[in-house]
């Protein structure tokens, strides 16, 4: 096949020593960048831009792209650690793993969570390399009506399934898509629920939100218990990468499952969070342990893990064939090719066969080089829960406030931290599920861009949401998945057997 | 779900007030933002589609009509477990020792840099609730936010609020 | 709270700067004596954002300055949050910004209280194009058969897809419409230039106003067709960048008979109260930037139009622009109460 003997001349390209050299740097630099809340791929990507200019453009962009793998195994780390999500796309990793990590269970977690991530990067990976120019053409499809039905998809999918009472989920989703509302209205270009406040031009980054009602709430609560950490007494097992890897093999249909969520979301370009989500979501719905999901279910790991990476990977792909960037990460990526003189877009796979191949293969062994090394790290991750507390915890607040600040450069976010941080607290308290507000929060502003778009160009008619097969069955899978308790519930009463309330 | 607070237990606030008083506020934070959004346009507007306020004024009476269901399940509600401590007298203390030392970290972090500011915050915070030694404490103390110096300005060339010991230094 | 700290951080700039001023030396002597913030007030992966990121990198290629230039996306509230934060930085010389049109679009649609005569204007470095774009699928062949399918078609059966609301696509929609009239267009906002060309490909919307840079890929592999570019004379780029046609091959949309021109400033601005040497400096800095063979290759593949100027005379054209952009937004409707 051509594409075989294209990637075998990629991997000469990219396989060189100076080129491996440039991956390990780049992945141990995005991994740093993962860890710290606030400095994101896109920064390091954009500071190491300049010193790529003295070298070929395809070396340079392996070592970019492999920050931006680098970042992604990053992101996994705090939350599993320290339940502090430190890019968007972890936060579902959150929900199981950190649960994992104060059970002492850090290293089968931060294990899982890295596994996954390479098992949906490498399938993308190969979807890429052999689908490419189809699935170019089939993201071509997504108007503004199909992204509406995709992040419908994906609340319906995650939002039949907290647990606690549903009018507090649908008051905290709410308060989410409120707090995501604020700021400027892009589709009339006013100002909107700033209430006259300068500070408030931005609305709320999902990071300040997320550092907050995470990171602070965590530990506001675990200080009310007494000043230690719970996952304190972690083991260091040296075998509990194999053991780990064990149970993973036996959880292959949530990993194939995750994988087809991440690629698909990677494409449409809804991205690698609400691929994490949504996976998670599906995961919980179809395990047979769904009902321990939450409280340190491994399986909950590997879902939004596997999906994130996937979606990460294959979000570069509209990037190279359409020139449009899935992420923030990906638009500075982005710029850089304009300034090595390469324009993406649809001819960059005809004009540049080598360079796009040289990523391609850059992509496979970047992963493996960046697998390798995270593995190795595992005992070394999970020692830091060893750390007392007196010292790790004042050192956490300070990280966090400093990813608070580095978001817009502002100290008002530092204080809305805070203010969040207590938020967090009082939730967690009163049962009001955290998850759905930051669902809405990331979500919010984009699904209701859809929706309006959609509708100004059909001048009102709902009609345009099942206007073809694509945008239909979307609409429709997320109406199944949204009524699925109903249906249940229906079910059980047929059936004769009255439902009475089961113990939550 | 909570450990039953036995020793340390006098009555602060039980969770039913709590709970009653997050339903409130969100109640207000619904009738806000649904009367900002009615004055912004909340229908269909002509060359706009649906208008700025339209999306927010739908999530407001849906914030509004939960939290009011909310409100009246708290209100209600009076088994064992809603009559419990919200939070003992010693949890509280013990949050109010990170929240206010924290607040007057970044209160302070305008004034004097965040560098020294946290310096000072991680020592304190040390020496305060680890009894860790005084030597060990400054040592921590100063080494974080230095490899956080070389790491955000040097490294990312992130800048980070600095004050005045860091201009005497010619940043 | 925040004012009070950037403040302290201005003093400390200015008396840092001034300082240096009394060190030996003359005033054209001046250099930044720290990393420079450069400011981008939108988004990543705008056509703003693609400049000034390639001006960081011409600048590092070419070791052009002695001190790191640092990028810094303010985009929040259409770019109202980066000229905010210019303009409070009093005096420093160690902020500069790039702009585009929101720098007179978004004080008069938002009203936030903000206009270009409160920052330093250094440089004019380009013109960006505008073309209107249709599917190659399209059955329009020129500017004339276009305007007359709109005005055949329903009103606002047209779906005009555009970057930002209120911003320079939708002004030139709404500049479009004046030779339509009485058929008007319905405009779709999105949020980047990329995006737009990508709905235009996939048939989602009938027409674009995008930018040479944002389309030109499209143009190239077929499936995007020029009509006119929104400038009173052709492009100066006469190398083809399909089989068959140049830049220069593009009629103007006044030659084709409908009388619309638009072109949007790339330009570098500045703090306000700034010494007349340290904008000295980055004039100059900006005219070597302009002098390499990156950015005239950077120029030629975004089909920009190379007008630059600077000092007194950018400031007659910023004036007449912000004049211009007023009655355009005036007479469609977008301007804020008050405004």
């Amino acid at each position: 096949m051509e594409e075989i003997a294209s990637l075998m001349h990629g991997f000469s390209v990219a396989a060189t020593p100076f080129n491996l050299l440039l991956m390990v740097t780049g992945i141990i630099l995005g991994v740093i960048i993962g860890v710290l809340p606030g400095l994101g791929g896109a920064n390091g990507v954009a500071i190491l831009l300049p010193l790529t200019f003295t070298m070929p453009p395809t070396s340079a962009i392996i070592m970019l792209s492999c920050i931006y793998w680098g970042a992604l195994f990053g992101g996994a780390i705090t939350s599993i650690l320290f339940n502090i999500p430190g890019e968007p796309w972890s936060v579902a990793t959150t929900f199981d793993g950190h649960p994992m990590a104060r059970q002492g269970r850090a290293d089968e977690a931060l294990t899982a969570a890295f596994t996954s991530s390479f098992v949906g990067a490498l399938v993308a990976v190969i979807m890429i390399t052999f689908l490419a120019p189809l699935v170019a053409k089939f993201a071509l499809k997504f108007g503004p009506a199909e992204f509406f039905a995709v992040f419908f998809l994906t609340f319906a999918s995650f939002v039949g399934m907290s647990r606690g009472s549903p009018m507090k989920v649908v008051a905290s989703m709410s308060l989410g898509f409120i707090l995501g509302a604020i700021g400027l209205d892009q589709m009339t270009g006013t100002l909107r629920l700033t209430f006259g406040f300068t500070e408030l031009l931005n609305g709320f980054d999902f990071l300040i939100a997320v550092i907050g009602l995470f990171g602070i709430g965590e530990i506001l609560s675990s200080i009310e218990d007494g000043l230690k950490f719970q996952g304190a007494h972690a083991k260091l097992r040296l075998g509990a990468v194999f053991t780990t890897w064990g149970k993973l093999a036996k959880l292959w249909m949530t990993s194939v499952r995750s994988c087809l969520v991440g690629c698909w979301m990677g494409i449409t370009p809804g991205g690698a969070t609400p691929a994490s989500f949504m996976s998670y979501g599906l995961a919980k719905r179809f395990s047979r342990n769904g009902d321990n999901f939450g409280k340190g279910e491994i399986e909950g790991v590997v879902a939004p893990e596997t999906a994130a990476h996937a979606a990460g990977t294959s979000a570069l792909l509209p990037m190279i064939t359409l020139g449009i960037p899935g992420s923030p990460t990906a638009a500075v990526l982005l710029g850089g090719l304009m300034i090595w003189g390469l324009q993406p877009g649809p001819m960059l796979f005809v004009e540049q066969k080598e360079f796009v191949w040289g990523l391609i293969a850059s992509m496979y062994l970047g992963n493996i080089v960046g697998l390798i090394i995270v593995l190795t790290c595992v005992p070394l991750f999970a020692a830091i829960l060893r750390v007392p507390f007196s010292i790790i915890a004042p050192i956490i607040l300070v990280v966090c406030a400093i990813g608070a600040y580095t978001v817009n450069n502002a100290m008002f976010d530092v204080w809305m931290m805070l203010v969040f941080g207590i938020v967090g607290y009082l939730f967690n308290r009163l049962d009001y599920p955290l998850a759905p507000l930051v669902l809405a929060i990331v979500l919010g502003d984009k699904a209701e861009e859809g929706f309006r778009q959609a509708l100004l160009g059909s001048q009102g008619g709902l009609g345009v949401f099942f206007s073809n097969w694509l945008v239909g069955s979307i609409m429709m899978l997320g109406l199944v998945l949204l009524f699925w308790p109903v249906f249940g519930w229906l079910k059980e009463r047929l059936a004769g057997t009255p439902s009475s309330e089961r113990a939550s | 779900m909570h450990e039953s607070p036995s020793d340390d237990a006098p009555l602060l606030v039980s969770r039913r007030a709590v709970d009653i008083f997050v339903a409130l506020v969100l109640l207000i934070i619904a009738l806000v933002i649904g009367t900002e959004s009615v004055s912004l346009g909340h229908g269909w507007m002509e060359g706009v589609g649906p208008a700025a306020g339209f999306f927010p004024f739908g999530i407001s009476v849906l914030l509004g009509g939960a939290s009011l269901i909310n409100l009246i399940n708290a209100v209600r509600n009076r088994d064992a477990e809603s009559q419990e401590d919200f939070v003992t007298l010693t949890g509280l203390s013990r949050i109010m020792f990170v929240l206010l030392p924290l607040a007057a970290y970044i209160a302070a972090t305008q004034f004097i840099g965040i560098y020294v500011a946290s310096a000072i915050f991680i020592a304190g915070f040390m020496i305060a609730f680890g009894h860790n030694g005084i030597l060990k404490s400054l040592l921590v103390g100063t080494a974080v936010p230095l490899v956080l110096f070389f790491m955000f300005e040097r490294w990312f060339l992130v800048p980070l609020p600095k004050g005045p010991l860091e201009a005497l230094l010619g940043y | 709270m925040r004012s009070f700290r950037s403040t302290t951080a201005a003093l400390a700039g200015a008396a840092i700067a001034s300082f240096t001023f009394l060190a030996p030396g003359t005033a054209q002597a001046w250099e930044p004596t720290k990393p420079v913030t450069f400011i981008i007030p939108a988004g990543t992966g705008g056509g703003a954002d693609q400049m000034a990121r390639f001006i960081q990198g011409v600048i590092a290629k070419h070791n052009l300055m002695s001190q790191p230039l640092v990028v810094l996306n303010k985009g929040g509230g259409a770019g109202a949050e980066g000229f905010l934060e210019v303009k409070k930085n009093a005096g420093d010389p160690h902020t500069i910004i790039i702009t585009l049109s929101n720098l007179f679009t978004t004080p008069l649609a938002t009203g936030v209280p903000f206009n270009w005569k409160e920052m330093t204007p250094v440089s004019m470095m380009a013109l960006d194009q505008f073309v209107l774009w249709v599917n190659s699928s399209a059955k329009e062949k020129t500017a004339g058969e276009y305007i007359a399918t709109v005005k055949a078609g329903d009103d606002k059966t047209m779906k005009m897809g555009g970057t930002g609301s209120k911003q320079e696509d939708q002004i030139i929609t709404a500049a479009l419409e004046r030779v339509t009239a009485p058929k008007k267009f319905t405009y779709i906002p999105y949020k980047g230039g990329g995006e737009v060309a990508t709905q235009l490909v996939g048939g989602h919307i009938n027409s674009t106003v995008n930018n040479p840079i944002e389309a030109v890929s499209h143009w190239k592999s077929g499936a995007l067709r020029p009509l006119c570019i929104f400038d009173g004379e052709r492009s100066t780029y006469k190398e083809k960048v399909t089989a068959d046609m140049a830049w220069s091959d593009i009629p103007t949309c006044k030659e084709a008979g409908v009388d619309v021109e638009y072109q949007m400033l790339r330009g570098i601005f500045m703090s306000p109260g700034v010494k007349p040497e340290e904008t000295a400096y980055y004039v100059d800095l900006l005219k070597k930037v302009r002098e390499t063979p990156d950015w005239k290759e950077f120029m030629e593949k975004g089909a920009f139009n190379q007008k630059s100027i600077s000092g007194d005379e950018f400031k007659t054209w910023l004036d007449k622009a912000e004049k211009l952009h007023y009655d355009l937004m005036k007479e469609a409707g977008f301007l804020a109460p008050g405004k």
